[in-house]
Protein backbone atom coordinates (compact mmCIF):
# COMPACT_ATOMS: atom_id res chain seq x y z
CA UNK A 1 0.00 0.00 0.00
CA UNK A 2 1.07 3.66 -0.82
CA UNK A 3 0.17 6.90 -1.28
CA UNK A 4 0.39 9.03 -4.62
CA UNK A 5 -0.58 11.65 -6.53
CA UNK A 6 -3.06 11.52 -9.59
CA UNK A 7 -4.43 14.10 -11.11
CA UNK A 8 -3.51 16.62 -8.45
CA UNK A 9 -5.49 14.50 -5.90
CA UNK A 10 -3.55 12.45 -3.02
CA UNK A 11 -4.91 8.39 -3.14
CA UNK A 12 -3.90 5.07 -2.17
CA UNK A 13 -3.41 2.56 -3.95
CA UNK A 14 -2.10 -1.34 -3.56
CA UNK A 15 1.12 -2.64 -4.79
CA UNK A 16 0.03 -2.74 -8.89
CA UNK A 17 -1.60 0.66 -9.15
CA UNK A 18 -5.11 -0.34 -8.01
CA UNK A 19 -7.69 2.19 -5.56
CA UNK A 20 -7.97 1.14 -2.04
CA UNK A 21 -10.76 3.50 -2.02
CA UNK A 22 -13.40 3.57 -4.54
CA UNK A 23 -14.85 7.03 -3.16
CA UNK A 24 -11.10 8.94 -4.25
CA UNK A 25 -12.16 8.05 -7.55
CA UNK A 26 -12.98 10.81 -10.27
CA UNK A 27 -12.50 11.24 -13.91
CA UNK A 28 -9.58 12.88 -14.40
CA UNK A 29 -8.01 10.19 -12.27
CA UNK A 30 -9.01 7.73 -14.52
CA UNK A 31 -7.90 9.45 -17.46
CA UNK A 32 -4.19 9.34 -15.76
CA UNK A 33 -4.22 5.36 -14.72
CA UNK A 34 -5.40 4.88 -18.25
CA UNK A 35 -2.06 6.99 -19.85
CA UNK A 36 -0.21 4.79 -17.55
CA UNK A 37 -1.42 1.85 -18.61
CA UNK A 38 -0.86 2.39 -22.11
CA UNK A 39 -4.18 3.91 -23.08
CA UNK A 40 -3.74 7.66 -24.74
CA UNK A 41 -7.41 8.59 -25.04
CA UNK A 42 -10.51 7.03 -23.05
CA UNK A 43 -13.18 7.38 -25.64
CA UNK A 44 -16.40 6.42 -24.74
CA UNK A 45 -16.42 3.31 -25.95
CA UNK A 46 -13.59 2.62 -22.93
CA UNK A 47 -15.96 4.75 -20.78
CA UNK A 48 -19.09 2.19 -21.77
CA UNK A 49 -16.81 -0.46 -20.13
CA UNK A 50 -15.21 1.13 -17.04
CA UNK A 51 -18.34 2.91 -16.00
CA UNK A 52 -20.38 -0.83 -16.42
CA UNK A 53 -17.68 -2.09 -13.95
CA UNK A 54 -17.66 0.57 -11.78
CA UNK A 55 -20.98 0.82 -11.43
CA UNK A 56 -21.25 -3.33 -11.05
CA UNK A 57 -18.83 -3.07 -8.13
CA UNK A 58 -20.60 -0.69 -6.73
CA UNK A 59 -23.86 -2.20 -6.45
CA UNK A 60 -23.04 -5.82 -5.86
CA UNK A 61 -19.62 -5.45 -4.67
CA UNK A 62 -17.81 -7.84 -7.05
CA UNK A 63 -16.51 -7.11 -10.57
CA UNK A 64 -17.72 -8.53 -13.76
CA UNK A 65 -16.15 -11.04 -15.87
CA UNK A 66 -14.84 -10.76 -19.33
CA UNK A 67 -17.12 -13.06 -19.68
CA UNK A 68 -20.37 -11.23 -18.25
CA UNK A 69 -18.63 -7.61 -19.50
CA UNK A 70 -19.15 -9.23 -23.06
CA UNK A 71 -22.28 -10.67 -22.70
CA UNK A 72 -23.63 -7.32 -20.89
CA UNK A 73 -21.64 -4.02 -20.76
CA UNK A 74 -22.76 -3.65 -25.23
CA UNK A 75 -19.18 -4.33 -25.94
CA UNK A 76 -18.24 -7.38 -27.18
CA UNK A 77 -15.30 -9.59 -26.26
CA UNK A 78 -13.40 -8.44 -29.34
CA UNK A 79 -14.01 -5.31 -29.13
CA UNK A 80 -12.66 -5.66 -25.02
CA UNK A 81 -9.61 -6.74 -25.99
CA UNK A 82 -9.36 -4.26 -28.55
CA UNK A 83 -9.95 -1.51 -26.07
CA UNK A 84 -7.72 -2.88 -23.08
CA UNK A 85 -5.15 -5.25 -24.91
CA UNK A 86 -3.55 -5.57 -21.07
CA UNK A 87 -6.53 -7.03 -20.03
CA UNK A 88 -10.25 -5.42 -20.20
CA UNK A 89 -11.42 -6.80 -16.57
CA UNK A 90 -8.10 -5.90 -15.01
CA UNK A 91 -7.29 -2.83 -16.64
CA UNK A 92 -10.79 -1.34 -16.43
CA UNK A 93 -11.12 -2.07 -12.86
CA UNK A 94 -7.64 -0.38 -12.22
CA UNK A 95 -9.11 2.80 -14.73
CA UNK A 96 -13.17 2.69 -12.83
CA UNK A 97 -10.53 3.28 -9.65
CA UNK A 98 -12.00 -0.30 -8.42
CA UNK A 99 -10.04 -3.49 -6.63
CA UNK A 100 -8.47 -6.22 -8.89
CA UNK A 101 -10.92 -8.82 -9.91
CA UNK A 102 -9.98 -11.86 -8.59
CA UNK A 103 -11.94 -14.21 -10.55
CA UNK A 104 -10.18 -16.91 -12.95
CA UNK A 105 -12.29 -16.56 -15.80
CA UNK B 1 6.75 -5.88 -9.95
CA UNK B 2 8.84 -8.97 -10.23
CA UNK B 3 9.54 -11.13 -13.66
CA UNK B 4 6.34 -11.30 -15.74
CA UNK B 5 5.42 -13.94 -18.51
CA UNK B 6 4.86 -12.07 -21.92
CA UNK B 7 4.07 -14.91 -23.94
CA UNK B 8 2.26 -18.34 -23.49
CA UNK B 9 2.18 -21.39 -25.64
CA UNK B 10 -0.67 -23.65 -24.52
CA UNK B 11 -1.15 -27.82 -25.66
CA UNK B 12 -4.51 -29.40 -24.87
CA UNK B 13 -4.09 -32.94 -25.74
CA UNK B 14 -6.85 -34.24 -23.82
CA UNK B 15 -10.54 -34.97 -25.12
CA UNK B 16 -12.10 -35.79 -21.52
CA UNK B 17 -13.74 -32.51 -19.79
CA UNK B 18 -11.33 -32.57 -17.08
CA UNK B 19 -9.02 -32.78 -20.19
CA UNK B 20 -9.85 -29.63 -21.75
CA UNK B 21 -10.67 -27.36 -19.64
CA UNK B 22 -7.88 -26.34 -17.79
CA UNK B 23 -5.79 -25.95 -20.50
CA UNK B 24 -8.92 -23.24 -21.61
CA UNK B 25 -9.15 -21.70 -18.57
CA UNK B 26 -4.70 -21.59 -18.33
CA UNK B 27 -5.27 -19.55 -22.03
CA UNK B 28 -8.10 -17.54 -20.71
CA UNK B 29 -6.75 -15.91 -17.82
CA UNK B 30 -3.05 -15.25 -19.71
CA UNK B 31 -5.20 -13.52 -22.21
CA UNK B 32 -6.85 -11.78 -18.86
CA UNK B 33 -3.20 -10.75 -18.21
CA UNK B 34 -2.83 -9.14 -21.37
CA UNK B 35 -0.41 -12.46 -22.27
CA UNK B 36 0.16 -13.23 -25.82
CA UNK B 37 -1.36 -16.70 -26.02
CA UNK B 38 -1.40 -19.72 -28.72
CA UNK B 39 -3.41 -22.36 -28.55
CA UNK B 40 -2.62 -26.04 -29.85
CA UNK B 41 -4.73 -28.64 -29.96
CA UNK B 42 -3.63 -32.15 -30.58
CA UNK B 43 -5.01 -35.72 -30.25
CA UNK B 44 -7.88 -36.10 -28.59
CA UNK B 45 -7.95 -32.36 -27.14
CA UNK B 46 -8.79 -31.87 -30.48
CA UNK B 47 -12.14 -32.33 -29.68
CA UNK B 48 -12.52 -29.13 -28.39
CA UNK B 49 -12.16 -27.19 -31.86
CA UNK B 50 -14.15 -30.41 -33.86
CA UNK B 51 -17.58 -28.83 -34.35
CA UNK B 52 -19.23 -32.51 -34.43
CA UNK B 53 -17.87 -32.95 -31.58
CA UNK B 54 -17.19 -30.26 -29.31
CA UNK B 55 -20.86 -29.50 -27.48
CA UNK B 56 -20.07 -33.15 -26.64
CA UNK B 57 -17.12 -33.69 -24.35
CA UNK B 58 -17.80 -35.63 -21.20
CA UNK B 59 -16.45 -36.64 -17.36
CA UNK B 60 -14.59 -39.71 -17.94
CA UNK B 61 -16.33 -42.15 -15.13
CA UNK B 62 -14.10 -44.59 -15.89
CA UNK B 63 -10.42 -45.05 -14.54
CA UNK B 64 -10.75 -41.74 -13.11
CA UNK B 65 -9.62 -42.16 -9.54
CA UNK B 66 -10.13 -38.21 -8.32
CA UNK B 67 -14.04 -39.21 -8.97
CA UNK B 68 -13.83 -41.78 -5.78
CA UNK B 69 -16.31 -43.95 -8.08
CA UNK B 70 -16.26 -48.02 -8.40
CA UNK B 71 -14.78 -48.39 -11.77
CA UNK B 72 -17.69 -50.46 -12.22
CA UNK B 73 -20.38 -47.51 -11.47
CA UNK B 74 -18.43 -45.47 -13.63
CA UNK B 75 -19.07 -47.64 -16.98
CA UNK B 76 -22.83 -47.57 -16.54
CA UNK B 77 -24.27 -46.07 -19.14
CA UNK B 78 -25.39 -42.57 -18.65
CA UNK B 79 -23.47 -42.26 -15.60
CA UNK B 80 -20.91 -40.62 -17.74
CA UNK B 81 -23.58 -38.03 -18.83
CA UNK B 82 -25.08 -37.65 -15.37
CA UNK B 83 -22.04 -36.24 -14.23
CA UNK B 84 -20.90 -34.10 -17.37
CA UNK B 85 -24.23 -32.84 -16.50
CA UNK B 86 -23.57 -31.82 -12.91
CA UNK B 87 -20.33 -30.46 -13.54
CA UNK B 88 -21.63 -28.44 -15.96
CA UNK B 89 -24.56 -26.96 -14.17
CA UNK B 90 -21.89 -25.95 -11.49
CA UNK B 91 -19.71 -24.51 -13.83
CA UNK B 92 -22.08 -22.06 -15.03
CA UNK B 93 -23.16 -21.23 -11.64
CA UNK B 94 -19.17 -20.16 -11.26
CA UNK B 95 -19.62 -17.88 -14.81
CA UNK B 96 -17.51 -20.86 -16.53
CA UNK B 97 -18.68 -20.61 -19.78
CA UNK B 98 -19.31 -24.31 -22.18
CA UNK B 99 -16.60 -25.56 -23.90
CA UNK B 100 -18.10 -24.19 -27.35
CA UNK B 101 -18.64 -20.92 -26.11
CA UNK B 102 -15.50 -21.02 -24.17
CA UNK B 103 -13.10 -21.80 -27.45
CA UNK B 104 -14.74 -19.02 -29.04
CA UNK B 105 -14.20 -16.51 -26.23
CA UNK B 106 -10.55 -17.23 -26.07
CA UNK B 107 -10.32 -16.62 -30.18
CA UNK B 108 -12.23 -13.73 -29.63
CA UNK B 109 -9.40 -12.33 -26.71
CA UNK B 110 -6.75 -12.47 -29.46
CA UNK B 111 -5.47 -15.92 -29.06
CA UNK B 112 -4.67 -17.88 -32.08
CA UNK B 113 -5.71 -21.28 -32.14
CA UNK B 114 -4.17 -24.21 -34.44
CA UNK B 115 -4.57 -28.09 -34.61
CA UNK B 116 -1.85 -30.80 -34.60
CA UNK B 117 -1.29 -31.80 -38.46
CA UNK B 118 0.13 -35.24 -37.10
CA UNK B 119 -3.50 -35.33 -35.28
CA UNK B 120 -5.45 -34.39 -37.86
CA UNK B 121 -3.49 -36.72 -40.58
CA UNK B 122 -4.00 -39.16 -38.14
CA UNK B 123 -7.67 -39.21 -37.40
CA UNK B 124 -8.55 -37.88 -41.04
CA UNK B 125 -9.83 -34.51 -40.52
CA UNK B 126 -9.29 -31.53 -42.83
CA UNK B 127 -9.75 -27.73 -41.79
CA UNK B 128 -13.64 -28.19 -42.61
CA UNK B 129 -14.22 -30.45 -39.21
CA UNK B 130 -12.61 -27.71 -37.02
CA UNK B 131 -14.66 -24.32 -36.09
CA UNK B 132 -13.66 -21.15 -38.36
CA UNK B 133 -12.18 -19.83 -35.24
CA UNK B 134 -9.30 -22.24 -35.62
CA UNK B 135 -6.01 -20.14 -37.76
CA UNK B 136 -4.35 -23.41 -39.12
CA UNK B 137 -3.45 -27.31 -38.86
CA UNK B 138 0.20 -26.54 -38.18
CA UNK B 139 3.46 -29.35 -37.89
CA UNK B 140 5.32 -29.66 -34.32
CA UNK B 141 8.33 -27.91 -35.87
CA UNK B 142 5.51 -24.40 -36.90
CA UNK B 143 4.19 -24.87 -33.20
CA UNK B 144 8.07 -24.49 -31.92
CA UNK B 145 8.18 -21.63 -34.15
CA UNK B 146 5.15 -19.49 -32.86
CA UNK B 147 6.17 -20.48 -29.39
CA UNK B 148 9.69 -18.64 -29.77
CA UNK B 149 10.39 -16.81 -26.68
CA UNK B 150 7.39 -17.70 -24.44
CA UNK B 151 6.59 -20.67 -22.23
CA UNK B 152 5.08 -23.52 -23.22
CA UNK B 153 2.52 -25.54 -21.40
CA UNK B 154 1.37 -28.98 -21.74
CA UNK B 155 -1.91 -30.36 -20.08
Amino acid sequence: MSTVTLAGSSVEVDAEGFLLDAGQWNEQIAQEIARANGIEELTDRHWQVVNFMRNSYLESGSAPSVRSLGKTSGVPIKELYELFPKGPAKLAAKVGGIPKPRGCI
Amino acid sequence: MTDTIEKVSIIISKGSLEGIYPGLIMANGARMEGIETSVFFTFFGMDAINKAKHEHVKVATVGNPGLHLATWAGGVPGVSALVTHQLAREMERLDIPPIPEFVEMIADSGAGLYACKASVDLFKLSSEDFIPQVKDIITVGEFYGLAGGGQIIFT
